[in-house]
């Protein structure tokens, strides 16, 4: 047997060269992803930015292994730096997908129940998770009852359920009001700071990618290219007052030019 | 308080209306009783036959006859239904056959089922639960399509087995329009044993109307169908309440 043992065994996703390519309707095809390589490291925080339609979402799935890229390849790695065929990952969608027929608990609960955990567990690791996101108090709550915020933090509760090592995230906060997504934006950091999970995050806030980010991928627009990973050099934890800050600013313009060049920023 | 309410609801005014209505329009025209019997002389007859104890051995022969096709239908429904929206072949060459097959008016298919079955309860059965199963089936395949692909997407992102994405996601979302189709089917299983029974039974509700039709006693023709349309009423209103239990 040969382990692929990833570079430092930091490394937990890789993903080599992936493209995505699509047939259209009329016959043609199109590349919403081409060659995209990327590697996300233990406890990094990750967004990747780019003009709509670029292929975000798509190279997203390709990481959580939902979509087949069409060429390329996408490797997971343990605690040990040794490539596996799963992952221990976790994913948020655009919207909260919550199941409309259970309490908010019971929805934080489901990943549990496929892994078949027992009981007890689950119920308590869901009440830490949902006063973790903010939740506590609305346990038995049914979504139709929650606020589209609460929904969504509900979800990130779901998501952190198993403890995964990825968290994969796409879009999760387009529908949401700017105070709501402002406030779960501070969750996301306090939960990437106390799980130690890594992070991929797709967005069109350019202020959030910043913000939250330890590195921010840009992407162009089709035929979809990774143009740039941009470091943001800012201390971790960073508080609020740091969106308003000048070094987040200058990287705030860095990335709008980037996007400038690279496409229509729209 | 309660009790006053009710009697302040709509549906109860409007029946109470009609019964009125029916009642002096029978008086004022002088419709001879064997054409139309007065609401009265229904409600007398509906009453002898409960209290003579007339109609219970029809009554629950009718009963058994459409529990059974009901069930059937609900089983066979389920079944085809969940096969055809998973095994997709079975969608591609048995669900155009299924509905090709529904195009024949099934009532006008029953005397071939007296031929084959015979003159039994379980011709009633069978007939009943063919004319009712369709709705069923209908709706849980398209329940089953139109499962939320996000949600799938979902299960599938937590390593989820067919069998969890189907108790836990699946049975889920269809359970409203499930039981929309169960209504339906009810409905539909009364039809059936009813004509079952006018080709040739000697009990049950329907061979009793073909009897009092015999004997123009047309008041107790209404009181057969009193009945019948209780045992429709009755078994809608426990589907409600079992909906209302299981659907969130």
């Amino acid at each position: 047997m040969d382990f692929d043992v990833s570079p430092a065994g930091r490394t937990v996703l890789e993903l080599n060269g992936v493209s995505k390519r699509y047939a259209t309707s009329d016959g043609r095809s199109v590349d919403a992803v081409s060659t995209a390589s990327l590697s996300v490291n233990r406890g990094e925080f990750i967004s990747i930015l780019g003009p709509s339609g670029c292929g975000k979402s798509t190279l997203l799935m390709m990481a959580a292994g939902l979509v087949d890229p069409t060429a390329g390849t996408v490797a997971y790695y343990d605690d040990k730096g040794v490539q596996s065929a799963s992952a221990d990952l976790a994913v948020v969608f655009q919207d909260a997908l919550l199941f409309p027929w259970r309490t908010a608990i019971e929805n934080v609960k489901l990943p549990a129940e496929i892994a078949a955990w027992n009981k007890g567990d689950s119920d308590r690791r869901a009440k830490e998770l949902l006063a973790l996101v903010g939740l506590a108090g609305f346990e038995n709550k049914y979504p139709r009852e929650l606020s589209g915020g609460m929904q969504q933090r509900a979800a990130i509760a779901r998501s952190l359920m198993r403890n995964p090592q990825i968290i994969l995230m796409d879009e999760p906060f387009g529908a949401l009001d700017a105070i709501s997504r402002e406030q779960l934006n501070l969750a996301m950091q306090k939960i990437s700071h106390e799980t130690g999970a890594s992070f991929l995050l797709v967005t069109h806030s350019i202020t959030e990618a910043a913000f939250l980010s330890d590195k921010v991928v840009v992407m162009s627009k089709r035929p979809s290219q990774i143009v740039r990973i941009l470091d943001i050099d800012i201390p971790k934890p960073r508080a609020s007052t740091i969106m308003n800050s000048e070094a987040l600013n200058r990287y705030v313009s860095e990335l709008r030019r980037i996007l400038d060049i690279s496409g229509d920023p729209s | 308080m309660k009790q006053l309410k009710r009697l302040n609801s709509p549906t109860f005014i409007s029946f109470t209306g009609l019964i009125i209505v029916w009642q002096l329009a029978v008086i004022s025209l002088e419709v001879a009783p064997f054409v139309l019997p007065s609401p009265l002389v229904v409600a007398k007859s509906i009453y002898n036959d409960s209290a003579t104890g007339l109609i219970f051995p029809h009554l629950i022969v009718t009963t058994a006859e459409f529990i059974l096709g009901f069930i059937a239908a609900t089983v066979v429904g389920v079944a085809l239904g969940v096969t055809i929206a998973l095994v997709p072949p079975f969608e591609k060459y048995f669900y155009p056959l299924l509905v090709a097959f529904q195009s024949v008016p099934k009532i006008a298919v029953a005397p071939l089922f007296i031929i084959w079955f015979g003159f039994g309860m379980h011709t009633k059965v069978i007939t009943a639960s063919l004319v009712s199963f369709f709705p069923v089936l209908v709706n849980v395949v398209t329940g089953m399509k139109s499962v939320d692909e996000r949600r799938l997407l979902l299960m599938r992102s937590l390593n989820a087995t067919g069998i969890q994405t189907f108790m836990k996601l699946s049975v889920p979302s269809i359970l409203p329009v499930f039981f929309a189709s169960l209504e339906v089917c009810v409905m539909f299983t009364l039809i059936g044993v009813v004509v079952a029974e006018f080709l040739g039974s000697p009990q049950g509700l329907g061979s009793l109307i073909l009897q009092r039709q015999g004997a123009v006693d047309v008041a107790g023709v209404f009181s057969a169908l009193f009945y019948l349309s209780a045992m429709g009423v009755i078994s809608s209103a426990l589907l409600r309440v079992l909906a209302k239990r299981l659907i969130k």
